[in-house]
């Protein structure tokens, strides 16, 4: 267990080394970085001071210690519009897409197990052809255009949800004020709604097939078949005996799928105009503001690498079979 | 995909010895399977026309997509256009003509799905191939690159690559397809680790053959039908990706009209319900990676019976 652990730390280690060289060297690939930092009518005076204020007249593994350096005091510089240090524009953003990303999650998997297991169970029948036609379209269908779709027939034209907007829980929460992130959470949740179904269309679709097809495994295995041999009733098969196995699949695609969602919240809280990190890296390509969109794409990426890291943990326990 | 079988035995001796009529009968296989299972026929038809309609769009569409006609701004589908012609699917906010957009625009989907595709295809079979033959130190520096890789959600990988090399055709098919490398050295690693133990390949380096002809000549055909799927799904999640990324402003500069950006233009006329402009370019998406996915699933069985079992 321990040298597992030791391993998979190191290896998280190297992954975040190579995560800062990843975004280290997008800075530098278009050739001398000064040009993205000042505007198009500088001198060549005022692009000279700027190359020695942002350093970038040193070679480059001096610039990149430096970047190193910085970054690990939370440091990527500041944002050029915000005129603040990047990472702090980027944390305050960061408690709206945690919240979106994770109802998203939960709606995703709370709907896709009860469906791929109906479906594995129905097998071959209409209702496992239609669940599966939706997990098909549900696979094709981008999470923007979902979300331009739903604002038009639900938010405009029904009026049944806001098209945009959004309810703090967590920061009130941080904050120590827990009256107030309870009495959001409804209507956090509604506005949440479509948008969280936009950006786990995907997902739920995909773990639906996955669950669909390991539940079809499972089912055929001998410890089920000696589960029903033995009278026990079939809802305690399904849950006791072929669910607890069906499902771990589905668990080791969590990790990587929070990284999926992650992406597509940036895409679709455009489209909700949702205050969270995916609205800030919009409005930073449109204004170039290179420090927020690096300080962003680095901390969602140190996120995605430390929840891998936790559901390689949590898998371990759930199934003993894994060799650590 | 004409000469695979599954893999007991290596397709390159086999095709060899009767190439034409082989051939043929795989062929007539498939076709059979298709056409037997109606959805994956649905989804060639589709891709038959999405194919026809990428190379002869500019033949094809009534208007030049980057007309603008102040006159006729935002004017609702069959709307009458300029001169007796016909705004078959409206017009936008400078008075584009949306069906000749949508026309065009299926060339950018389709070439930079492909494009990125054979980028990351190359990339990541060779790297594979050289991984799974050599092993050793080779093998852990690929794989871990690949680590690193995989762990940036994708598309914020190609966010901050492209904001700062700037829109483009060349940048995004480049991004997008490096992107993909490690889905292929991936299953090819795999593939090879143990092919490279099989008695035909021993015997290819018992006779003497070079690195390249055992890599590419005895192991590469025998890799064809899992990489063939892969590749199917990967186009359907690099359109997608592409629309994204043209949606967020960093697609194909403006003058080239693509489904993305004029779904990304089509969110200013929401709220005047404007609806055929994101309607019909989100459409042209949905059934373009619909039908990728749908040959994908098709491939899948067709080329793995074994697999036919789970689903």
């Amino acid at each position: 267990m321990w040298t597992f652990l030791v391993r998979r730390l190191l290896q998280s280690a190297i992954v975040i080394i190579g995560v800062t060289m990843i975004s280290f060297i997008s800075l530098q690939i278009g050739g001398d970085p000064t040009y993205l930092f000042v505007s198009e009518n500088a001198s060549a005076e005022e692009i000279q001071r700027a190359r020695e204020a942002l350093g970038f007249d040193a070679p480059l593994h001096i610039q990149y210690l430096r970047y190193i350096w910085d970054a690990l005091h939370g440091d990527f510089g500041n944002s050029l519009s915000y005129r603040q240090p990047a990472m702090g524009v980027v944390l305050d953003a960061m408690p709206a897409t945690i919240e979106l990303t994770v109802f998203s999650l939960v709606l995703a998997i709370a709907l896709s197990i009860p469906l791929g297991v109906y479906s594995a169970l129905k097998r071959g029948t209409p209702i496992d052809g239609g669940i599966m036609t939706f997990a098909m379209l549900g696979q094709s269908i981008p999470n923007f255009w979902m979300g331009i779709m739903m604002i038009m027939y639900f938010g405009l034209y029904l009026g049944w949800f806001p098209i945009s907007g959004h309810v703090p829980v967590l920061e009130p929460l941080l904050e120590g004020d827990f009256s107030t992130a309870i009495g959001n959470i409804p209507q956090s949740i509604y506005y949440m709604t479509m948008p969280a179904i936009a950006v786990g269309s995907y997902t739920l679709a995909r773990n639906a097939r996955l669950v669909r097809s390991s539940m079809l495994e499972v089912l055929q295995q001998d410890f089920v078949r000696t589960a029903r041999s033995k009278g026990i009733r079939d809802w305690q098969v399904i849950t006791h005996h072929a669910l607890r196995n069906a499902w771990l699949p589905v668990v080791t695609m969590i990790g990587l799928e929070f990284g999926f969602l992650l992406g597509g919240v940036v895409v679709v809280e455009t489209v909700f105009s949702y205050p969270g990190i995916g609205r800030l890296v919009f409005n930073a390509i449109n204004q170039r503001d290179i420090p927020v969109v690096q300080a962003s794409v680095i901390l969602l990426a140190m996120i995605f690498i430390v929840l891998n890291l936790v559901v390689d943990l949590i898998y371990s326990r759930l199934d003993p079979r894994v060799k650590l | 995909m004409a000469n695979v079988e599954p893999q007991s035995q290596p397709a390159s001796q086999k095709s060899a010895a009767a190439p034409v009529s082989y051939r043929r009968r795989e062929m007539q296989r498939a076709l059979r399977s298709m056409v037997a299972s109606r959805w994956a026929l649905v989804g060639m038809i589709i891709l038959t026309a999405a194919a026809f309609i990428a190379i002869f769009g500019p033949l094809l569409s009534p208007m030049d997509p980057n007309r603008q006609n102040i006159m006729m701004r935002l004017l609702p589908p069959m709307a009458e256009g300029p001169r007796g012609a016909t705004f078959w699917l409206g017009s936008d906010h400078l008075g584009r003509d949306v069906l000749s957009r949508l026309l065009y625009g299926a060339r950018v989907s389709l070439l930079v799905g492909m494009a990125a595709i054979v980028v990351g295809g190359s990339i990541g079979t060779l790297l594979g191939l050289i991984s799974g033959y050599f092993g050793g130190w080779i093998d852990d520096v690929i794989m871990r690159l690949g680590d690193i890789q995989l762990a940036f959600p994708f598309i914020l990988l190609a966010i901050m690559f492209l904001v700062v090399l700037g829109p483009g055709l060349v940048n995004i098919i480049l991004v997008l397809g490096i992107g993909q490398w490690i889905t292929y050295a991936r299953i090819v690693r795999a593939q090879t680790l143990s092919l490279r133990e099989k008695e035909y390949v021993e015997a290819a380096r018992a006779m003497g053959d070079g690195l390249f002809s055992i890599l590419f000549r005895t192991i590469l055909p025998n890799i064809v039908a899992p990489l063939t799927v892969i590749a199917s799904f990967n186009v359907a999640s690099v359109i997608l990706s592409e629309a994204a990324l043209s949606f967020l402003g960093l697609g194909v500069p403006p003058t080239v009209p693509t489904w993305g950006s004029m779904l990304s233009e089509s969110r200013d006329h929401l709220l005047s319900n404007k609806w055929w402009l994101a309607v019909f370019p989100g459409l042209a998406i949905v059934l373009t990676v619909l039908a990728f996915n749908i040959i994908g699933d098709w491939l899948r069985d067709f080329l793995d019976p074994r697999l036919k079992e789970r689903s």
